[in-house]
């Protein structure tokens, strides 16, 4: 029949009224989803960006030899503890004119960090050079002073609903008119493990012990889940028990983590007697969660290898195992690679199961190897999520974009190797 | 190219294998020189005693404590089951040790516990700034949330009220919607001890009842109602105040610490005429407050380097006296008599008498 005729029947325009409508439903939902996370991500970017920006008052600070170090030993740890209080509160009433009573130089002390006088010993510790002489140091406002730089703190409302009272807005003030606060990029957050002042707290602990989690992690499910795949898809017959095998799999895979985290507990800590809270024991339970999503991608890339392969290397006289290893294996290995990244990404992201092996918990040192305690980004989140102090709100936001962050760079990872090495038939 | 890949996860393999081998007589070793004190327990003193870790950490050659926060039964749990290495050297409590986790924890070789109380902290009943300021009543708060009420003819009827109004004829006339942590919070149980069952003792005849039928009594007091008006918010207090202020009617329960955090958006009701200020509940006037504790184990102070520097500092005037640090983080002190008869008897680790 002749195009016109179709088109002008009535048939015709209901079909394609019907194609149209389908199009605007898959645009919608694709819209939809993608306004739901434009909406989450814009949210916790908006609360989280002002984290990356921490407070710091500069004052000028005179090392002097008799306070710090009047033995002259110049022993680092005695100089990382010395007594730097007087020092600063003698640079802040520099400073700030007016404060004599005691009641008052504790007041002021408190627009600093708690943090601040570590810093400088930690400092002169580095460089005992720097002793008896005079230097400008940026130090860390206190969390209050921070928020207040942030515009988080409303100094209109009335001064009892305030931590920040007016006297210490004044104070800021005039650091303000010498240029002595000011907003700088936040190296804390990148480098210390937690605290509980939220202007010391930082993801450093949190992301390494993530990283030996993962590492113990890859360890064990890479080479268990590939070599499980590549036996059952080459080696082993179809029988009872492979095909028992294989539901058992597909079962552990939609097994809830939580339930990992009980038999962690019960079976490393209780029965081996393993160290609890380090990442040994975590990587070990994210590597039981992970080794079903492996061995099910695995396996599934290695069917879509096609026969002829095999069929063409036994021809010519390889035997099953050359066969196997010289030719499917290193075919499939990128899909491989891609679904143990995607495991990996999703064990990045557990929190559930590391709550009943002792992860969860305040830990200040930072992690030197996996039988150290240790914490992981997630668990850091929740901790932090469940702080009282207010600067913890940004603060959390800031470690989820850094988590996500990393999601995401594995994620591409995995497209990359997906598009960049695959082969089709 | 694939033998290198089978080689190495082949080695990765055996790595690991070994490396787990390896592990264990490495914490063998340690089990007899573990350099580093383990806390564990309830998530409301977690706050104050990860303050004095990470104070202490800072302040002397030891390493900071690892704190975890397990909540107060989990915490005795860990604590009472056993004395080696991988058992936790103190746990935290928001309620005191209760005799059958004594008896537990003997049974398991641990005999001398140091029992060291913390300070106050008072439970309160926030609701949003941009709505006025409730004024309850313990019986107040007992008949807006249990889940059976008197019926005012010495029987009991299924909770039917749904306004404050209803509860009260002098309170305002909104839906009663409050926002509590779940039961397997230190908090909700302390709210029901002393809030709830508080409430439940005004009645003569509920009162009376104690004597006669404990489980009755108990049932009666400690139920929370199941429908609209209480609603389980989670262990996270923050979510609860940033609810509170999505629902200008809407009551929270949470810590003194968050209120006090959070001062500019939620206020404290009053409770028998009692505001929740930190004067208050030092004091004891204000009901809803109860008492921190923690519990060390006495074997392990000789054993574990550092645990008699971390009571001398979580002791100290700095730290949980009436000027102390944790003040600043929401704790509420003990009265200086105390905190030095508790220093006192701490630092001489007396072991615990349950009386």
């Amino acid at each position: 029949m002749p195009d016109y005729i179709l088109s002008t029947s009535n048939r015709m325009a209901k079909r394609h009224a019907r194609e149209k409508r389908f199009k605007w439903y898959g645009r919608m939902a694709i819209f939809i989803s993608i306004a739901f996370l434009v909406f989450m991500f814009s949210a916790i970017i908006f609360r989280g960006a002002s984290a990356f920006q921490q407070t710091k008052i500069a004052l000028d600070i005179n090392f002097s030899e008799a306070i710090i170090d009047p033995s002259s030993s110049r022993d680092p740890e005695l100089l990382k503890r010395a007594n730097y209080k007087p020092i600063v509160l003698q640079s802040l009433s520099n400073v700030i004119p007016g404060i004599t009573e005691r009641r008052d130089r504790n007041r002021v002390y408190k627009l600093l960090s708690a943090g601040a006088v570590f810093d400088l010993g930690e400092q002169v510790a580095e460089e005992p050079n720097i002793l008896g002489k005079s230097k400008k140091v940026w130090l860390l406002a206190s969390s209050e002073v921070d928020l207040f730089m942030k515009g988080k703190i409303d100094p209109n409302i009335s001064e009892d609903l305030r931590r920040l009272k007016d006297r210490d807005i004044k104070w800021i003030k005039i650091l303000q008119s010498e240029g002595r606060i000011k907003k700088k990029f936040n190296t804390t957050l990148f480098s210390s493990g937690d605290s509980r002042e939220p202007e010391m707290a930082g993801i450093l602990g949190a992301a390494i012990g993530s990283f030996f989690s993962l590492l113990v992690c890859f360890l064990i499910a890479f080479p268990l889940g590939i070599l499980t795949a590549v036996y059952l898809e080459e080696y082993a017959k179809k029988n009872f028990l492979t095909d028992f095998i294989e539901v058992n799999i597909n079962n552990l895979a939609a097994v809830p983590s939580i339930v990992f985290g009980l038999l962690g507990l019960s079976i490393f800590l209780n029965f081996f007697n393993l160290p609890r809270s380090t990442p040994l024991v975590g990587g070990i339970v994210l590597s039981l969660m992970t080794l079903p999503t492996i061995i099910i991608a695995s396996r599934s890339i290695l069917r879509s290898i096609p026969q002829s392969i095999r069929d063409a290397a036994l021809g010519l006289g390889a035997s099953k195992t050359q066969t196997t290893f010289h030719h499917v294996v290193p075919l499939a290995m990128p899909g491989m690679l891609t679904g143990t990244i995607l495991g990996m990404a999703r064990a990045l992201g557990e929190t559930a199961p590391l709550l009943m092996i002792g992860m969860v918990a305040f830990i200040v040192d930072i992690p030197k190897g996996i039988t150290d305690v240790a914490t992981s980004l997630p668990v850091q989140i929740f901790l932090w999520a469940d702080s009282p102090e207010k600067g913890f709100v940004e603060r959390t936001s800031a470690a989820i974009i850094v988590l996500l962050a990393f999601l995401i760079l594995m994620n591409l990872c995995a497209v990359y190797l997906r598009k960049r090495l695959e082969r089709r038939w | 190219m694939f033998k290198k890949i089978l080689l190495l996860s082949l080695i990765t393999l055996g790595l690991a294998a070994c490396g787990g081998g390896d592990i264990k007589p490495e914490v063998a070793a340690s089990s007899e020189s573990r350099d580093q004190i383990k806390i564990v327990g309830s998530s409301t003193v977690y706050p104050f005693a990860t303050t004095v870790a990470e104070n202490f950490g800072r302040s002397t050659l030891f390493k900071t404590p690892i704190v975890e926060s397990t909540g107060s039964g989990g915490g005795l749990k860990l604590f009472c089951s056993g004395l080696g290495d991988n058992h936790p050297d103190i746990t935290n409590a928001s309620r005191r040790i209760k005799a059958s986790e004594v008896e537990r924890c003997a049974e398991n070789g641990i005999d001398d516990i140091v029992e060291v109380k913390v300070g106050y902290d008072g439970i309160v009943m926030a609701n949003s700034r941009k709505s006025n300021q409730m004024n309850l009543s313990l019986k107040d708060v007992f008949l807006a949330l249990a889940k059976d009420v008197p019926d005012g003819s010495g029987g009991l009827k299924p909770n039917n009220y749904k306004t404050w109004k209803d509860v009260n004829p002098n309170l305002i006339n909104n839906k009663i919607e409050v926002m509590g942590p779940p039961p397997t919070s230190g908090t909700r149980d302390a709210f029901v001890e002393l809030a709830m069952e508080g409430g439940c003792k005004t009645f003569d005849w509920i009162k009376a009842l104690k004597k006669t039928d404990k489980q009755a009594y108990k049932s009666l007091c400690h139920t929370i109602r199941e429908d609209e008006h209480f609603i389980e918010a989670g262990e996270n207090d923050n979510l609860i105040v940033q609810k509170l202020n999505a629902n200008p009617n809407a009551l929270g329960i949470f810590g003194f610490s968050f209120l006090e955090q959070n001062a500019d958006s939620v206020q404290g009701s009053t409770i028998n005429a009692m505001p929740p200020t930190f004067d208050n509940i030092a004091e004891g006037s204000y009901p809803v407050s109860r008492s921190l504790y923690f519990y060390v184990k006495k074997d392990n102070v000789n054993k574990v380097p550092g645990i008699n520097e971390y009571l001398v500092e979580f002791m100290s005037e700095r730290a949980s006296g009436p000027d102390g640090y944790l003040a600043e983080k929401g704790l509420i002190p003990m009265n200086p008599d105390e905190h030095l008869k508790w220093k006192s008897s701490v630092l001489s680790l007396e072991p615990l008498m349950l009386n």
